[in-house]
């Protein structure tokens, strides 16, 4: 224990498990496998919040990630730059959000952004057929991939504007049954 | 926790309201704040008439408003002091903001917009006084002591939701949403300088009045859920916690403030307490979380094959705390104070081997099955004394034992409702399947758990059949094949699975019938003994395979297909398991026929006691390895369900070891030297069978819950079991299966596993009842034996019994003495009978006694069976026994129980026979 203790006070335990569903040694656990990954860059003392990033590349190289179809977009959603460079906060945040704790609604929103590639706050078409092409490896053809997404848009457009906003989104997330355990990483 | 879960709610109700303008407000908001600082000077005017307004408004004496223009320069010089930092940590956050994505921002901004419609009726507030519930939300806002916009609105947002149900609240909002951009601004402004000025006021006065000292309570209250919901905000976690830090120095300010005199004593050490009790429960939170095993080899399984299979494991898991709960309840109520207070073994006859079975006792193929020592220990019923209170402590075991199997029923029914409860609530409703068909899958379908390359290969392979699957259902749907070759088919199918069904129940019924006349049979083979659970392990091991086989017929949707299946075994496993019971409620009958005879002739030897000894406690003089004891049922109802479970746990385990083991080996192995790829041809590796292994544990469970009550040990077993299973079974998974190739959802079925197990748990407390209610408990065994009570009873009644023969017997000798006096011929043997007279009262008629000397003892205890039947024909006995049967049978009694070496009876009983010469 007195070895973790020089990795974080404990106030910042406390505010990080106020903010996160982590308890302290998930978190104390996080900073291992964030060190880990750049042990040059990153500090194993926290105490005075070193304003330190990794590089997108290492993260997507983390075995969590590694398979995940969706990981540069997952990693960029989180990181506080956009460009996919993560903080420890913003670390933390990401396994927070996809922790199995988290609520249905948080994960929404934060799916929604995942999904939503060129950022326009709508899930359209081209979000869809981006979506579509990572989820089965391109090997549905043009005229499959168009047909499914005009389906999706079909189901879950409540508005009628041929894309998803976010309550279309949130609305059909909120009754899928699987949506809680596929997204979910644990670590 | 109820609280936060509303206001998420309404948040989100919030954000779907106003989610459309997001973007247009965007931009406005974050002009707004850079805009803040050149508009002090313009605000601070205003911020005064309000503060005075508000202290006109409130209770306070008149004479404090004169000091209110005093006090309001003070206080601004401090605002001024005070708002430095803050603001620079605005900036701070500013930036931060300006990268945040728009879901955040749509938050703040329906936040915004809430708050403009506040800020509209702040302005008529400040006309009519008659609106005083705004203008009490208007004060609250102006206390704010953080000159932080965004801030402000978010805790203005909290309280909004807090009274949501204040209409009108809602129509200020509606109203709200209409007003313009530029008078917001300024409104806001205006508040977040008035909010700095008063909060300070509330720290510079000691007393503050009721209205004040409620705000501030409710702003206190207000941080503290923030603080408890600030996980759940969509937010940077950067400014999650700076939010956090402000927040908590916030609350710790001033809940300091609360209170006066003593009783700001009381509620600082209240405050006290309570971070204390936060801390505790935190810690309490980690040590909990520490405690939930397995959780890297779960994670490591998941990572590997995918949420479905690893969804087995925390379902075993889950299973395993239940079990374990149950399990400290049956052994520490039930098992341990019977051990440690109870009479120890060897004491009576129900806690001793049988002087039969004592040879055997200790071999090993014995107590495999349960016998011998085992039979007769703490695992299982009969071991259990009828005494009311054991040991130092009165503990009353046989209370506690009903108690607790009562209570682990009604625990593991609470556990499983309350599961399917949770999982319900998060699944949320997926009734409408159809709907979002293409959108589920195209959102939900990776499985992000899955860190595996081949896992992931599988993945997008069955991601993509699935969409083709759909597009070409989607085409199809239009046109139908041939409906009726298909109908005939799933018919057929039906038609077929249906006399598997009912094959097998027969093919149970036959063998249990027949193991019945084994009873008969002294020698019984290895198979002949133990070809029940053979049978059911077998069936169990083929015909799913069968089911799977015919429902290739139906050709149905694969997720249709096995539910199909799911329920076709659970009807299979169900049968086979009630089968099984109906043949061992006959097998209970029988022994309970059986035992009527035993308990009649133990009842008159215990009597015999009675009366060759003038107390009645001579009842522990035989050995009670010789103390004849009837079948014992439950004992047997326990034994039976024992060996189930048991052959069913080395069945599971045997095909694991030679089906998935043996055979990932030979593929592996001889793939070098064989014509084709064993791997990816015929043989291949296995899958795991998600469905049936859940089924299995489902099954399993059942019978635990149905044999626990009649064996306590059982429970102990099944820990065990799942305990190695999850080794095991991890193990197998790891080393020899391979992922599924067609992988299907796990959560959707959970709460499917979970009806199937509150079924099971109906199904098995029903024979379980049934069972307590109609048959009579064992006389001679368990804690609601009910011999010794029985016994005491008919002892009592034959002891006013024997008063009467006394009288009698006065009478007889009175006129024997009459009739000596007449004629001189007198039967030797009543004479010596008037000789015992005084001293035993047991002697009582002449014709008993020739009944005696005429019999050999052999014959005698046969004769005593036959009279024992009829005794216990007609239940309240004494009265009609006295006058016959005691006598015969004590005298017959103990020379049937040559063995007996007691030294009570041997002398004792030659007695009458030496009064005979």
């Amino acid at each position: 224990m007195g070895n973790k203790q020089t990795i974080f006070t404990d106030e910042q335990l406390d505010a990080y498990q106020d903010c996160t569903f982590f308890t302290r040694k998930e978190i104390l656990r996080l900073h291992g496998r964030y060190h880990e990954m750049a042990p040059h860059i990153v500090p194993m003392d926290y105490t005075n919040e070193p304003d330190v990033k990794i590089p997108i590349q290492l993260i997507t190289n983390m075995p969590e990630l590694k398979e995940n179809p969706f990981k540069e977009q997952i990693v960029k959603t989180f990181s506080e730059d956009g460009a996919g460079n993560l903080s420890f906060n913003d670390f933390v945040d990401m396994f927070s959000v996809l922790s199995e704790m988290a609520p249905r609604e948080l994960k929404a929103i934060y799916a929604f952004k995942i999904y939503d590639f060129n950022t326009d706050n709508f899930i359209c078409k081209s979000d869809l057929e981006k979506t579509l092409n990572k989820l089965t490896r391109e090997e549905l053809a043009p005229e499959e991939v168009t047909l499914v997404c005009e389906k999706v848009i079909e189901e879950a457009d409540l508005d009628g504007d041929g894309k998803l906003n976010y309550p279309d989104f949130e609305n059909m997330i909120g009754k899928a049954p699987d949506f809680l355990s596929t997204f979910h990483i644990r670590i | 926790m109820v609280n936060t879960n509303k206001t998420k709610k309404n948040n989100r109700e919030d954000l779907e309201k106003i989610g459309i303008q997001i973007d247009a407000d965007e931009t406005t908001d974050t002009a707004e704040e850079e805009d803040d600082d050149n508009e002090e000077e313009d605000i601070k005017q205003p911020a005064k008439i309000r503060k005075k307004q508000n202290n006109r408004k409130s209770s306070k004496p008149s004479d404090e408003d004169e000091d209110n223009s005093d006090e309001d320069t003070k206080l601004k010089a401090r605002n001024n002091r005070r708002r430095l930092p803050v603001q620079n940590g605005i900036r701070k956050n500013k930036n931060d903001k300006d990268d945040e994505s728009d879901e955040e921002k749509s938050t703040d901004t329906a936040k915004n917009s809430r708050t403009k419609a506040r800020n509209k009726d702040n302005g008529k507030g400040e006309e009519s006084d008659d609106n005083s519930e705004l203008e009490g939300e208007n004060k609250k806002t102006r206390k704010n002591p953080v000159h932080n916009n965004n801030r402000n609105n978010r805790n203005n947002a909290n309280k909004r939701q807090k009274d949501e149900d204040n209409k009108k609240v809602k129509q200020a909002n509606s109203r709200g949403n209409r007003k313009g951009e530029k008078d917001n601004g300024k409104d806001k402004k205006k508040k977040g300088k008035s909010s700095s000025s008063s909060s300070s006021s509330s720290d510079s006065e000691d007393t503050l009045s009721e209205g004040e000292l409620a705000k501030v309570l409710e702003e206190v209250e207000e941080k503290k859920m923030l603080i408890a919901a600030i996980r759940t905000k969509a937010w940077r976690m950067k400014r999650k916690l700076t939010t956090l830090k402000e927040s908590q120095e916030f609350v710790e300010k001033f809940e300091g403030a609360l209170g006066k005199g003593k009783g700001r004593k009381f509620y600082a050490y209240k405050v006290m307490m309570m971070k204390k009790w936060i801390k505790f429960k935190r810690d309490f939170e980690n040590f909990k979380t520490s405690c939930i095993p397995w959780e890297m080899k779960i994670k490591e399984i998941e990572s590997h094959f995918g949420s479905s299979v690893a969804s087995y494991f925390i379902f075993l898991r889950w299973l395993y705390g239940i079990n374990l709960v149950l399990f400290s309840l049956t052994f520490g109520l039930v098992v341990i104070p019977e051990v440690l207070m109870g009479l120890p073994y060897g004491s009576i006859p129900r806690k001793t081997v049988p002087r039969k079975e004592q040879p055997t006792a200790m071999d090993f193929s014995v107590l495999w099955e349960f016998g011998g020592y085992i039979k007769y220990s703490a695992l299982f019923y009969g071991y259990y004394n009828n005494e009311r209170m054991i040991g130092v402590f009165k503990y009353r075991l046989p209370l506690s034992y009903f108690m607790v199997g009562v209570g682990s029923f009604g625990y593991s029914l609470m556990v499983v409702i309350r599961t399917m409860a949770r999982n319900a609530r998060e699944n949320g409703i997926d009734g409408d399947d159809g709907d979002f068909n293409f959108s589920w899958k195209m959102f939900t379908s990776w499985d992000y758990l899955i860190g595996n390359p081949e896992t992931a290969d599988n993945k997008f392979a069955s991601i993509t059949t699935s969409f083709k699957e759909s597009i070409v259902d989607e085409e199809e749907s239009q046109k139908d094949e041939n409906i009726h070759l298909r109908r005939f088919l799933i018919v057929l199918a039906n038609f077929l699975i249906f006399c598997c069904l009912a094959g097998s129940g027969y093919l149970i019924f036959y063998v249990v019938k027949k193991s019945q006349t084994y009873s008969t049979l002294e020698e019984l083979t290895w198979y002949q003994k133990n070809e029940i659970d053979i049978v059911m392990a077998l069936l169990g091991m083929f015909v799913p395979p069968l089911f799977e086989t015919i429902a290739g017929l139906e050709n149905y949707h694969p997720r249709i297909a096995l539910k199909w299946q799911l329920w076709r075994m659970f009807a299979l496993f169900l049968g086979n398991l009630y089968t099984f019971l109906l043949a061992l409620i006959d097998q209970v009958n029988a022994q309970l026929a059986e035992e009527e005879s035993i308990k009649n002739k133990t009842l008159a030897m215990v009597n015999s006691f009675n009366f060759t000894n003038s107390t009645s406690e001579s009842i522990p003089a035989i050995d009670p390895a010789d103390f004849p004891r009837g079948p014992c049922w439950e004992t047997g109802v326990g034994l039976e369900f024992t060996k189930l479970t048991v052959s069913d746990i080395l069945v599971t385990y045997g095909s694991i070891l030679v089906g998935d083991f043996l055979r990932a080996l030979f593929v592996r192995f001889i793939n070098y030297c064989w014509c084709w790829d064993l791997e990816y041809g015929f043989p291949s590796y296995t899958e795991f069978d998600i469905s049936g292994n859940v089924l299995g544990l489902i099954f399993n469970q059942g019978m635990i819950w149905m044999g626990t009550f009649y064996s306590p040990g059982l429970i102990g077993i099944n820990i065990l079991r799942l305990l190695t299973s999850m080794y095991f079974q991890c193990w197998a998974v790891m080393c020899c299966n391979v992922p599924q190739s067609r992988v299907f959802k796990a959560s959707g079925s959970n709460n499917f596993y979970m009806s199937l197990l509150l079924l099971i748990l109906f199904l098995s407390l029903l024979p379980v009842i049934y069972t307590i209610m109609t048959f009579t408990p064992s006389f001679d065994c368990g804690p609601f034996s009910l011999a010794i009570y029985y016994l005491n009873a008919t002892s009592k009644t034959y002891e006013t019994a024997n008063l009467e023969l006394k009288r009698k017997m006065q009478m007889l000798r009175d006129e024997q003495k009459n009739r000596r006096n007449n004629k001189y011929t007198v039967n030797p043997m009543l004479q010596d009978l008037e000789d015992l007279l005084p001293n035993n009262a047991n002697v009582n008629k002449p014709e008993s006694n020739q009944i005696v000397i005429g019999k050999q003892p052999n014959e005698a205890t046969r004769a005593n069976g036959k009279h024992g039947k009829e005794m216990t024909l007609a239940p309240p006995p004494p009265r009609m026994v006295v006058t016959k049967p005691p006598n015969p049978r004590q005298v017959s009694h103990i020379p049937g129980q040559p063995r007996s070496g007691t030294p009570g009876s041997g002398p004792r009983r030659p007695s009458p026979g030496q009064s005979r010469h």
